[in-house]
């Protein structure tokens, strides 16, 4: 409790981190009230009002179907928010799963393994994610899997190493004199020992997510209309990129204070995280 | 490396046949009269009747070969289409990387050297921003300013329709403007993660005791910089840059895609879209492969920045 604490004492003295940790907390918020606090249901369809510039019925103007621009993007942040963290906790349950065990088992297991960290390594992970989008249907739920199941590799590598290092120590070596199985001793003495790398790695992790996910909806393979992304109302901006500039800067800067802010987070916790730069600066 | 394309192999195959009812299905399920008899010959054709092991291995055989078969789409042979294709993507991915090295590093060398100069305070803005701007937004909105509102650049293709009616110095001012756009934003992730990369490389090798006795024997700091701390810093650099191989040529599917840039990346989201699984599987490797041949330039360059790998021969 008190290495918490002191964890959270040296966080908030980033202040940058701690903006970040509020604009998530925020659009957090936001995306839970969604239906309450979105002015316009996001797929009601206004022929009369197609393409209307920012005005104060519809603060960030609509699309190309009448829609409020404002109302999806509200909308749009909850898809964000579930991509990002059902990625990455998919990443990082296979991550630590390879990790541990090569680590843990070394030689013969730790070759193998690592090899086919490398292979996975090797293809444009978008390419991969795509082909496998390609073959199944695009949906939300799609695309959490695989970039769950493409963006594992860097987990297991730090886990690795983690697991590398505290193998040789004593605690381990007594928990493992005591009788502790080798189940045990990876889950209960050793990963917990691995994490705060983890950790880091899952916040820069979610950042990367969300991006990816609005790549691939603008590309039309992730979230389909009529359900709103942040994404595929890019799409239609690209559509009408000659008269509609709202349709394309708006969700874009969404996209983008997100993603910073996860990555400012991700930013504070490392240093809060590592002792190594207990007397260092950002 | 042999093992690795290997692995690269069957892992594309692996992933192909993930399709439910495989390419087959997809192929006939356009038109529902399709007869059974239809079925079965597609499945000759593809070697679908048989076990999946004798499929790996005549694709494989084929593969060695350099010949992914032919396109459901159009019924040409896969290879040629890829082929055709390469040059832009290694042309904008080449300019990419020069560009990423000639920002990235000299960027990253000077706020390492000015650490927690205003120099440095903004590069750093620049690169957290850099870091988490969807670059397909960055091109849309640089869209609007130079093509549409500015008037400036072309936003689409890699030349103008009437290029034919062109002199040579027209030709070459031509495709540089169409080029300036899609380089530019493809190496902009890479300029933001690189200089990054380079400032704390350069950091950890400044605080060395070696530069220490560089300047205690009286050297100017030009010559301690560049002469003993950046050939040391470069390293993780080049692996780094080394790395950034499959994010460009990842990468180049929005962009392509955006900029309708007839490249890899283009051919790839199509054939995704049309499922063309015979191309989808050739972009898969050759993409696989030329990763592998980034990692290997890299590793060669490492024996050039550093000496002691020389010595070693490995």
């Amino acid at each position: 409790m008190r290495l918490l604490s002191v964890i959270a004492k040296r966080f908030s003295r980033n202040r940058l981190s701690v903006i970040g940790a509020a604009t998530v907390l925020c659009l957090i918020t936001i995306s839970l009230l969604a239906p309450f606090i979105a002015p316009y249901d996001p797929t009601t369809i206004d022929v009369h009002n197609v393409l209307s510039p920012p005005d104060k019925a519809h603060l960030l103007g609509t699309d190309e179907l009448g829609r409020d621009v404002l109302s999806r993007m509200i909308w749009g942040s909850r898809v964000s928010l579930k991509v990002g963290f059902v990625a990455v906790g998919i990443a990082i349950l296979i991550g630590i799963i390879i990790g541990a065990l090569a680590g843990f088992y070394g030689g013969k297991v730790d070759a193998v393994l690592m090899r086919f960290v490398d292979i996975m390594l090797a293809f444009p992970a978008f390419f991969l994610i795509l082909a496998v989008i390609a073959i199944l249907e695009p949906s939300i739920f799609t695309i959490m899997m695989v970039i769950g199941i493409t963006g594992w590799m860097d987990v297991a590598r730090l886990v690795r190493a983690e697991f590398l290092t505290l193998k040789e120590r004593d605690f381990v070596t007594a928990a493992r004199a005591l009788g502790a199985n080798d189940l045990r001793l990876i889950f209960r003495h050793m990963l917990p020992n691995a994490l705060s790398p983890v950790f880091v790695a899952a916040t820069f992790g979610v950042a990367g997510a969300i991006l990816t996910e609005s790549g691939l909806s603008f590309l039309g393979l992730g979230v389909q209309p009529p359900n709103p992304s942040w994404g595929n109302i890019l799409t239609a901006g690209k559509d009408n990129i000659e008269v509609a500039w709202w349709l394309s800067v708006y969700p874009g800067l969404a996209i983008l204070i997100t993603v910073l802010s996860y990555n400012l987070i991700g930013e504070g916790l490392r240093d809060a995280l590592d002792p190594r730069l207990w007397d260092m600066e950002i | 490396m042999i093992p690795l394309i290997f692995g690269i192999t069957v892992i594309t195959f692996i992933v192909i046949h993930l399709a439910p009812g495989g390419p087959v299905e997809v192929q006939t399920e356009m038109s529902l009269k399709t007869s059974a008899q239809a079925r079965e010959n597609l499945k000759k054709l593809y070697g679908l009747d048989k076990p999946l092991h004798v499929q790996y291995f005549e694709w494989i055989t084929r593969f060695a070969k350099l010949d992914f078969g032919k396109s459901f789409v159009d019924g040409r042979k896969v290879t040629d289409k890829i082929l055709e294709r390469i040059p832009v993507t290694l042309t904008i991915n080449v300019l990419s990387l020069l560009l990423i090295l000639i920002i990235a590093v000299p960027v990253g060398v000077l706020s390492a050297t000015r650490q927690y100069s205003l120099f440095d305070k903004v590069s750093t803005v620049f690169v957290f921003i850099g870091f988490s701007t969807p670059t397909f937004w960055l091109a849309l909105l640089l869209m609007i300013l130079f093509g549409v509102n500015l008037g400036l650049l072309p936003i689409s293709g890699i030349q103008s329709i009437d290029v034919s009616e062109m002199g040579r110095f027209e030709r070459l001012a031509d495709w540089i403007k169409h080029l300036i756009l899609p380089v530019g934003l493809s190496a902009f992730g890479g300029i933001a993660g690189l200089s990054r990369y380079s400032r704390s490389s350069m950091l950890e090798v400044i605080r060395q005791d070696y530069i220490r006795t560089a300047r205690a024997k009286g050297l100017k700091e030009s010559e301690v910089v560049f002469r003993h701390a950046l050939r040391n810093a470069l390293m993780p650099i080049v692996t780094i840059l080394g790395l950034s191989v499959p994010g460009l040529i990842g990468g180049g599917v929005i962009f392509e895609t955006i900029f309708a840039i007839p490249g890899m990346g283009q051919l790839f989201y199509s054939s995704t879209m049309s499922r063309d699984y015979p191309t989808i599987m050739g972009i898969l490797v050759i993409g696989a492969i030329l990763t592998l041949v980034g990692n290997l330039i890299a590793d060669i360059s490492y024996a050039l920045v550093d000496p002691r790998i020389r010595v070693k021969k490995v």
